[in-house]
């Protein structure tokens, strides 16, 4: 026989972006809860809401199969009293022992049986530790100093197995089979079967899978808009969010006044995205247009009062918007450049007005547009930035725009900041590019030179993403950059973030990076075609051989503790292989890699096969060297290829 | 605007019944500037050591750079909270504040409330907690926080902090677009209904003007530092006041407010400006701390 069982965590609502993780780690550790204890069983659903986290699982046992263990006991040849000790030790009399041979000789064993323990017992003991152990990224305690952490307060748990509750309390929490429903929709206190759970809390305002939630609201939206000549603008991160702030999520349609219009898209989505979590709609050409969707946590808008609730908070968010820009026009952004000395970039560094100094040298430097770094950070003095700061540098953008500044100046204003992320677009233009590079490696350079390098996972001013957004600008905008200002401490660092960015976004392989970046890295467009050569050339049929040859001859120069190769005395080659391997080489000098590894292949074969390094002639011996050292060399400027991991 | 909607004060009339019907004190507001109704002492100095304490009562709240000459239909510098301190939290305390809705006329079977997460830390008092914003129909009405930490000291009960944004509130529910618009009351026997202009307008105006341009900076750092002086005077004796050292903290962290919408207060003195506060803060919660544990209370029972 094996049976269901069901947990539900009851709680205040939980932040919407850590439930899914905890969720995870929930299902995890209650699977080698059930693993660890031989208790049977899979867990075969976890779901969860803003109140509450759910597992589901079945083919419990009832109890934990008995085991057998075979106990050594001490040698036959110490006598009855060493076994009855024994015996006695282990709560069993001396009838009950056994001997058998063993390699050291015969010796007592006793066959200890230990009946398992019910399921119901171990799920008691073990579910509040399993519970409180869910990681959060902050928690909090409730009842007082010293007492249980969560995320937020535990208000109600749900523990049946098949038909009984487990029996377990967390703070003044205690398990029953009564559950909770949506705080409006829904009754507080549901008698629940682990048969019913789903419908009882649909009946009660919830529903509990978040798949379905995400459907519900993906399909009335689209209902909403049905016939209107209107979409909905994508937004996985928003569905998601609205996913998980929600027990019963509804979507409605609401709008506003068309002369709201007049503001920047940007404005005007930031606003809806970031402030209220609406979705922004757009017509069929894809302009915005003067609607929103909210999503509510209820099941129906019968007076049309959240609608209106809603238009009504974001008119107010709207005029705050065009109360700012109208407000900041008032003073240029070419008038606000010193009102930066009283903003501070970092309390280490300085301000912006510092920064802006030395960005603008940078950026005159690379040939970039100084008009652009001069009004770049003077954004941060508006009202709207002040207000909406995830807009930092498009607002910058939009007000250049407005105050007639030319193309390539704002919208490198405008661009900034970007790359944003990983996968997030690099600055379009030129001029973009060269401030957003000039940008980020002085935050990088001030901020190292101040003592401000990220530390283990700590990297509270976003280091590692600048130095990401470097490395991605220099190499896919193709601009020559040479890492002014650095120190061993940042070129570490850097190349830490090249080697990444090859890896793991660009894809080449591990050991091709390494080999690659080992022949120099600090030109990254250089390592780039380099990498891309390495990566052709590495299915070709000789060259597996060819790197685990070189990784042969970088042995023997380590072993020979040979550095410093002389001239090559060509008289002293021996005529062969040797000789043969040499003019392979000479004949071949200055053709491209590709051309050459196949010729050579085997003339480096044959000279290990052949030829004694180690020749018992001194001369010979290190001019031998020497020209296994030159051979390393020419070859090492694409790549070290002694790093390629090959299957010889 | 429907006749039915509760005027400003019958709101306020409203909340503090609701409250006073479950345990709560319902005091005045503090009669010292404070920019929240966490910073006062019924607030920062109650919710310190063991003793349970249920407290309600409007606070004016004054953020000097806030102002906006009366011009801005949603922005105030003195705006007003209804602050409720419920320590311990009772495990019902979501459900009674959901109830506290229905008390002022808010119909949650026609609403949508949500609860956004949003901690809350005020580095200047040592203080934080855990909570959220809660949302009605897309308007945040109330900051609700489980306080960690004040003034420095983990707390040995969990306040549950409720601040409701009244001006907010009221607006929402009388369906205006400016606060300033707001009914404050209707007005009786023939008397012409009052609005919160009428109540409250000069006070912005003037003090924008005041705050923004007038001030009188070197004033302001002179009085900054008696006050210092006086808290870290009144700190170090045997035996301290506790509560007029805090006034002085509260007139401090004011001043501070005032130099920094002056613009008087440039980046390198700002966060030496905060610790200086932050500093007499954390000694008077101390101070209290000290006066107010059972040991000491012991002692005198003893002598």
């Amino acid at each position: 026989m094996s049976f269901p069982f069901l947990l539900e965590i009851g709680a205040e609502e939980i932040p919407d972006w850590m439930i899914v993780p905890a969720l995870n780690q929930l299902q995890d550790n209650f699977q080698s809860l059930l693993d660890q204890h031989s208790l049977g069983g899979k867990v075969i659903a976890a779901d969860a809401t803003p109140r509450r986290l759910v597992i589901k699982c079945n083919g419990l046992l009832e109890r934990q199969p008995d085991t057998e263990e075979l106990v050594s006991g001490p040698p036959k040849s110490a006598g009855p009293g060493a076994a009855a000790g024994f015996a006695k030790k282990q709560g069993a009399t001396l009838d009950q022992l056994i001997t058998q041979t063993t390699p050291k000789g015969e010796y007592y064993f006793l066959t200890k049986r230990t009946q398992g323990q019910p399921t119901a017992d171990i799920l008691a003991r073990e579910l509040p530790h399993l519970i409180l152990k869910i990681a959060w990224p902050k928690t909090m305690v409730w009842n007082g100093k010293g007492t249980e952490r969560f995320i937020r307060p535990v208000r109600w748990l749900v523990a049946s197995f098949f038909q009984n509750t487990i029996p377990f309390r967390i703070a003044d929490v205690e398990s029953s089979h009564f559950t909770s429903g949506h705080r409006i929709l829904g009754h507080a206190r549901i008698p629940v079967t682990i048969d019913n759970f789903d419908q009882q809390l649909l009946a009660n305002g919830v529903i509990l899978s978040a798949e379905t939630r995400r459907l519900k609201i993906e399909t009335e939206v689209t209902t909403l808009l049905e016939g209107k000549n209107l979409r909905v603008k994508p937004d996985p991160d928003l569905l998601h969010t609205l996913t998980y702030i929600t027990e019963f999520p509804t979507p409605i349609l609401g709008s506003f006044d068309p002369q709201y219009l007049e503001l920047p898209s940007e404005i005007l989505t930031t606003v809806m995205r970031h402030h209220q979590k609406y979705f922004s709609v757009e017509d069929a050409a894809g302009n915005l247009a003067p609607n929103f969707i909210a999503v509510m946590n209820t099941n129906a808008d019968p007076d049309g009062l959240v609608r209106h609730g809603n238009e009504r908070v974001l008119r107010a968010r709207f005029n705050d918007a065009r109360f700012f820009w109208a407000q900041d026009q008032k003073k240029k952004l070419e008038d606000r450049v010193d009102d930066l000395k009283n903003v501070t970039f970092q309390a280490k560094v300085g301000s912006y007005y510092d920064k802006t100094q030395r960005v603008s040298q940078l950026v005159t430097q690379l040939g970039g547009n100084p008009r652009a770094a001069l009004l770049a950070k003077t954004d941060l003095t508006t009202d709207m930035v002040k207000e909406f700061t995830d807009l930092q540098g498009v607002v910058g953008g939009l007000y250049a725009k407005a105050q007639d500044e030319p193309e390539p100046v704002w919208r490198a204003i405008y661009d900034h900041y970007k790359p944003l992320s990983m996968d997030g677009e690099i600055p379009s233009t030129a001029e973009g590019k060269l401030l957003s590079l000039a940008d980020k490696w002085d935050t990088l350079v001030s901020c190292f030179a101040a003592g401000l390098a990220p530390t283990g996972s700590k990297d509270p001013f976003a280091l590692r993403r600048a130095a990401q957004g470097v490395v991605r600008i220099i190499v896919e905008g193709k601009i020559t950059f040479t890492f002014p200002g650095t120190t061993p401490e940042l070129s570490e660092f850097m190349r830490d973030r090249t080697e990444y960015y090859f890896r793991d976004v660009r894809g080449f392989s591990y050991d091709e990076v390494r080999a690659c970046m080992a022949a120099g890295w600090q030109d990254l467009l250089d390592l780039e075609g380099r990498l891309k050569r390495v990566q052709a050339i590495r299915p070709t049929p000789d060259f597996e051989p060819i790197a685990a040859s070189f990784k042969r001859i970088k042995n023997i120069l380590k072993q020979a503790s040979f550095y410093n190769a002389g001239p090559l005395d060509t008289a002293l080659l021996e005529d062969g292989p040797e000789r043969d391997l040499y003019h392979q080489i000479r004949r071949t000098q200055g053709e491209p890699l590709e051309s050459r590894i196949g010729p050579l292949r085997p003339k480096i074969d044959l000279f290990f096969d052949k030829v004694l390094v180690n020749a018992p002639d001194t001369k010979v011996r290190l001019n031998r060297l020497t020209l296994l050292q030159n051979l390393l060399t020419e070859f090492s400027t694409i790549a070290d290829f002694s790093e390629i991991v090959t299957e010889r | 605007m429907t006749t039915a909607s509760p005027t400003f004060q019958d709101t306020v009339f409203a909340l503090k019944k609701y409250w006073s019907d479950r345990g709560c004190i319902i005091t005045e507001p503090y009669d010292v500037e404070v920019g929240a109704g966490t910073m006062a002492p019924e607030t920062f100095l109650r919710v310190l050591g063991p003793e349970p304490y249920r407290v309600a009562y409007v606070q004016p709240s004054r953020r000097p750079a806030d102002g906006r000459y009366g011009e801005n239909p949603n922005r105030l510098y003195k705006h007003q909270q209804l602050q409720v301190i419920l320590k311990p939290s009772p495990a019902d305390v979501i459900d009674q504040y959901l109830g506290s809705l229905a008390a002022i006329g808010i119909d949650l079977s026609k609403h949508d409330i949500k609860f956004e997460e949003d901690n809350w830390e005020a580095p200047t008092l040592g203080a934080w907690g855990i909570g959220w914003q809660v949302m009605l129909d897309g308007l945040e009405i109330t900051q609700f926080t489980y306080f960690q930490q004040c003034g420095g000291f983990d707390l040995d009960l969990v306040p549950a902090e409720l601040t409701y944004g009244l001006e907010r509130l009221c607006a929402f529910l009388q369906n205006v677009d400016s606060v300033y618009d707001i009914e404050w009351t209707r007005g009786v026997s023939g008397q012409p209904a009052v609005k919160y202009s009428q109540v409250r307008f000069q006070d912005e105006l003037q003090f924008s003007k005041y705050n923004f341009e007038l001030a009188d900076v070197p004033m302001l750092w002179q009085l900054f530092d008696l006050h210092e002086k006086e808290c870290n005077r009144l700190l170090a004796m045997m035996a301290p006041v506790v509560l007029p050292a805090y006034d002085q903290v509260l007139k401090c962290s004011h001043i501070f407010n005032l130099l920094d919408s002056r613009g008087a207060i440039s980046v390198t003195e700002r966060v030496g400006v905060i610790a200086r506060v932050r500093k007499l803060a954390l000694g008077v919660a101390k101070a209290w701390m000290k006066s107010n544990s059972p040991v000491e209370v012991v002692d005198e029972v003893v002598a």
